[in-house]
């Protein structure tokens, strides 16, 4: 597969020198495929934030490079505010970021600041909001005047209105209601689907993940601790517990069903898989 | 970039520096800065600096860090230092084109360098070594005395510890807001004067949103656990004097007295005579 984002030896040293210093990505190598859905897991202060801020040159590496297309977006500083219209990064509560009058405005603040014509920022705008779940009527009122998962959703639809080739999402859906997280879950999908771009979500939801997801990374320590596909990062249930990560629910029924001598497959994840792993067991004459 | 810094910044610590009476430190700082300010001689410079010097060791703060502290104030610094060199009349020791530097001019912009760093440094010392909450504990009990003529004491001091309190927070939200909006390319770096403030706009509406929000979250959960003003509050630490609060206290007024006296005796005059 062709490779989007590669991340070499990446170490990142908060307040180096002071009594403060702490590290927070230690040597970390990583590729990022184009066009695929992948999940960035870890449990608090395992690096997802320091990592995702350098995909897009927020931070700068204190050691190791990142390289977007091939190039290191840092070869010339200048030039990383175009990296940034590239790597689109929605920050976690990204609703705090709404400033401007109108819905509509806020998400054009990215491509006005691109420096596209009329014409292409109004058709952006509203291709975001689309994906976003931002309604028309929206468009028109004051951010400030929306709910919380709506502002949530406007400030998603101004990272998508920059048309960036890989989006990186930070919790976004931490602190919404369940329905929220189904909804956004899914215009995430939907975006991933019909466009075809890179998506990079990150969780500390198992569920969350597993279910969207080509491909997980698992952060522990600021380090990959695992890389896989689900079905292969959840086979290793244990490695996951000792990380102080969860493992879907699904996963956990089927990893002590194991224990207690029945041949389930310790990397299923959904409530069909597992369903299907039992009544083939049943068929095949199992204890079940 | 922001974290960086370091105004009103507490390093904890355990050492005497930390564990005097902020009343002490508080008092031993104006002190310090009555005699920064009486002394005319480079004799008492010289003591001051040494004093300062020990207080550091004593405190265990790293030198670079109290040295950042000075950074913002470099050019305020230089500038009165290039004033003073100027613009002092007197013997002249260099001249050339319209400038002359004199002998009394070199002398006052030396003091006067002195004097700003030992007193910038001096007063971070008192804030790397006295956490926010203790510093206004100290100021309030210190402060009591004005309640008779009806001053809000302890609604001073709350409102102090609030601020200090949120300056970290703030500047955190500030960055947090900064990376967010450069994430959608806005630009804070480049462009005119005119330009950069227009920048600001993106990252200082929500700056004040957010801070508000804040000050109404706040004031509710202080409300919520029955915080109704100083009347009647009592203290989880109570502040207690020590002997060697006493000592230190003894120490620095006897320095402030000496420096005062001496140079209206003109000590250090006659100190130098006698060296020369």
């Amino acid at each position: 597969m062709d490779e989007i984002i590669r991340i070499e030896n990446l170490t990142h040293t908060y307040s180096a020198g002071t009594p403060f210093e702490h590290c927070a990505v230690d040597g970390m190598d990583l590729s990022i495929y184009r066009g695929e859905f992948l999940g960035i897991i870890g449990h608090t202060g395992s690096g997802k934030s320091t990592l995702i801020q350098h995909l897009n040159g927020l931070l700068k590496p204190t050691k190791g490079r990142v390289l977007l297309g091939g190039e290191d977006i840092w070869a010339d500083p200048k030039k990383i505010r175009s990296v940034r219209f590239r790597v689109g990064l929605v920050f976690q509560y990204p609703e705090y970021q709404l400033f401007e009058e109108t819905v509509y405005r806020d998400i054009a603040f990215g491509p006005t600041n691109m420096g596209l014509s009329g014409e292409e920022i109004d058709r952006r705008v509203r291709d975001a909001a689309r994906f976003a779940g931002v309604s028309e009527q929206m468009l028109e009122k004051s951010p400030f005047a929306l709910s919380g998962g709506q502002k949530r959703r406007v400030a998603i639809a101004g990272v998508i209105a920059m048309e960036p080739e890989v989006l990186v999402l930070d919790e976004p859906t931490a602190g919404l209601d369940p329905r929220g997280r189904e909804e956004l879950l899914s215009n995430i999908s939907a975006y991933h689907k019909e466009r075809g771009n890179t998506v990079v979500l990150v969780s500390h939801s198992m569920e969350e993940i597993a279910r969207n997801v080509d491909r997980i990374v698992v952060l522990s320590d600021s380090r990959v601790l695992l890389s896989g596909t689900p079905h292969e990062v959840f086979a290793q249930g244990d490695t996951l517990t000792r990380a102080g990560l969860d493992v879907p629910e699904v996963t956990r029924i089927a990893m002590s069903l194991r224990e207690r001598g029945l041949a389930v497959d310790a990397g299923v994840y959904t409530v069909r898989e597992l369903s299907d792993a039992l009544l083939a067991l049943r068929k095949g004459g199992g204890v079940c | 970039m922001l974290k960086d810094i370091t105004l009103g910044q507490f390093f904890p610590g355990n050492t005497l520096a930390h564990r005097l009476d902020p009343r002490t430190k508080l008092l031993v700082t104006v002190l310090y800065i009555v005699a920064l300010f009486s002394a005319r001689s480079l004799w008492g410079y010289a003591l001051l600096a040494l004093v300062l010097a020990i207080s550091v060791r004593v405190s265990r703060v790293k030198l670079r860090s109290l040295l950042r502290g000075l950074k913002p104030v470099l050019f305020i610094i230089a500038f009165t230092a290039i004033l003073n060199l100027f613009y002092t009349p007197g013997r002249t020791l260099v001249s050339f084109w319209t400038l002359r530097i004199t002998y009394e001019g070199m002398r006052t912009a030396v003091t006067m360098m002195l004097r700003i760093m030992l007193l910038i440094m001096g007063t971070f010392l008192l804030t790397y070594t006295t956490s926010p909450i203790r510093l206004t504990d100290g100021m309030e009990s210190l402060l009591s005395p004005l309640k008779r003529i009806k001053l809000p004491v302890h609604e001073l001091a709350m409102m102090m510890s609030i601020s200090l309190r949120f300056i970290p927070t703030l500047i955190e939200e500030t960055d947090k807001i900064m990376s967010a909006q450069k994430a959608r390319g806005a630009d804070f770096e480049s462009g005119n004067l005119f330009h950069r403030a227009k920048a600001l706009i993106p990252m200082l509406v929500p700056l004040f949103i957010s801070a508000f929000r804040r000050a109404d979250e706040l004031a509710t959960a202080m409300e919520c656990r029955c915080y109704h003003g100083g009347e009647g509050r009592t203290k989880l630490n109570v502040l207690r004097y020590e002997a060697r609060d006493y000592l230190v206290l003894a120490f620095f007024l006897a320095l402030a007295v000496g420096i005062v006296a001496s140079e209206k005796l003109g000590v250090p005059a006659r100190l130098s005579a006698l060296l020369v």
